[in-house]
């Protein structure tokens, strides 16, 4: 992240030598845009800690550890309500898969984790309207349902 | 006065689930309360550190790209290479979905066609590549490959029936 705010700080000082109304249009403009998302970023932000805070590491690898369809329905519903950082995720699904949970539930697991993002709906929702985002990640649940079945299939 | 009001409701929520970590840590040592507060800090730097560089060079584009290059490349005549465009832009990004979403709108705003957006989405979430050099790393090429392998034409599919289906409201 310190890389991408470097870069980022590097094209705004270019902008300013260029044109100098110009780029204090657009940071304006930018900070403008971010106070306006802050009341849902908040709440988002409430909802990820506890959805996280219910849901630790050590309680998904017990209800993620068998291979029955109700433990895949529950990898589908985890994935797509959590919202779980990549550096804590992609660990886990390596040690599910070692302890012998299927391809199937940790891709499934994985691919809704990635697609689908219940809790931060409220942040969609402010830019492409409810009916979008819902439907967005309604398609996006069912596409990954069917890589996982896929994915279990090949591998 | 509605955002007015949204912005209150969000700081009251803020400060009662604040309140409620507080009363977990210290009083009733609470073990979620504890969690959700470590969490929290966590996340609210996660945000703090992407989000603002994010909106700032949201506000460049806006500013400094004009309508028809963006029209040109990824319009609604734009044809398939606009996919490509679309991919390698997510793909080069960092950080977490929802730093992606006012990109989405503000390409949309800007004349991308609906569909090339909602690629740009799924691409997002599914395939940047330092995302990617993770899972590889625990999961394995293999398991890595076949994902993006079957992903791929999935989230184009979801674009296109996204981009028929009806237009942001953003």
């Amino acid at each position: 992240m310190l890389m991408f705010n470097l870069i980022g700080f590097c094209i705004i000082l270019a902008c300013f030598a260029l044109d100098r109304g110009k780029t204090i249009r657009s940071v304006r403009r930018g900070l403008t845009m971010f106070w306006k998302i802050v009341p849902e970023m908040s709440v988002v932000l409430i909802l990820i800690s506890v959805s996280l805070a219910i849901l630790t590491p050590e309680q998904l690898k017990q209800w993620l550890s068998t291979d029955t369809p109700a433990h895949f329905a529950t990898a589908l519903v985890v994935g797509s309500v959590a919202l779980i950082p990549g550096f804590v995720a992609f660990p886990l699904a390596g040690v599910l898969l070692k302890n012998g949970a299927s391809v199937m539930l940790v891709a499934g697991f994985l691919t809704t984790l990635l697609m689908v993002g219940v809790v931060t709906l409220p942040m969609e929702a402010k830019y492409f309207g409810w009916r979008t985002a819902l439907i967005r990640n309604g398609l996006s649940f069912v596409g990954a349902v069917a890589i996982a079945l896929a994915m279990g299939r090949v591998l | 006065m509605k955002t007015d009001r949204k912005t209150v409701a969000s700081l009251v929520a803020t400060g009662v689930f604040l309140l409620f970590c507080a009363w977990g840590v210290w009083l009733a040592h609470n073990d979620i309360a504890r969690r959700s507060a470590v969490g929290y800090l966590g996340f609210l730097k996660e945000m703090l550190s992407v989000l603002p560089m994010m909106f700032l060079l949201i506000g460049i584009f806006d500013v400094w790209v004009p309508r028809d290059i963006v029209e040109r490349h990824v319009g609604e005549n734009a044809g398939p290479i606009a996919i490509l465009w679309m991919i390698l832009l997510a793909t080069l990004q960092a950080g977490p979905l929802y730093g992606a979403f006012p990109v989405a709108a503000t390409l949309y705003k800007k004349g991308c066609a609906a569909k090339y957006v909602f690629i740009y989405l799924g691409a997002f979430s599914v395939m940047k590549l330092p995302m990617l050099s993770f899972e590889i790393t625990f999961l394995g090429w293999k398991f890595s490959l076949v994902r993006l392998v079957f992903t791929l034409p999935v989230f184009i599919t979801i674009g296109y029936i996204m981009g028929r289906s009806q237009a942001c409201a953003a």
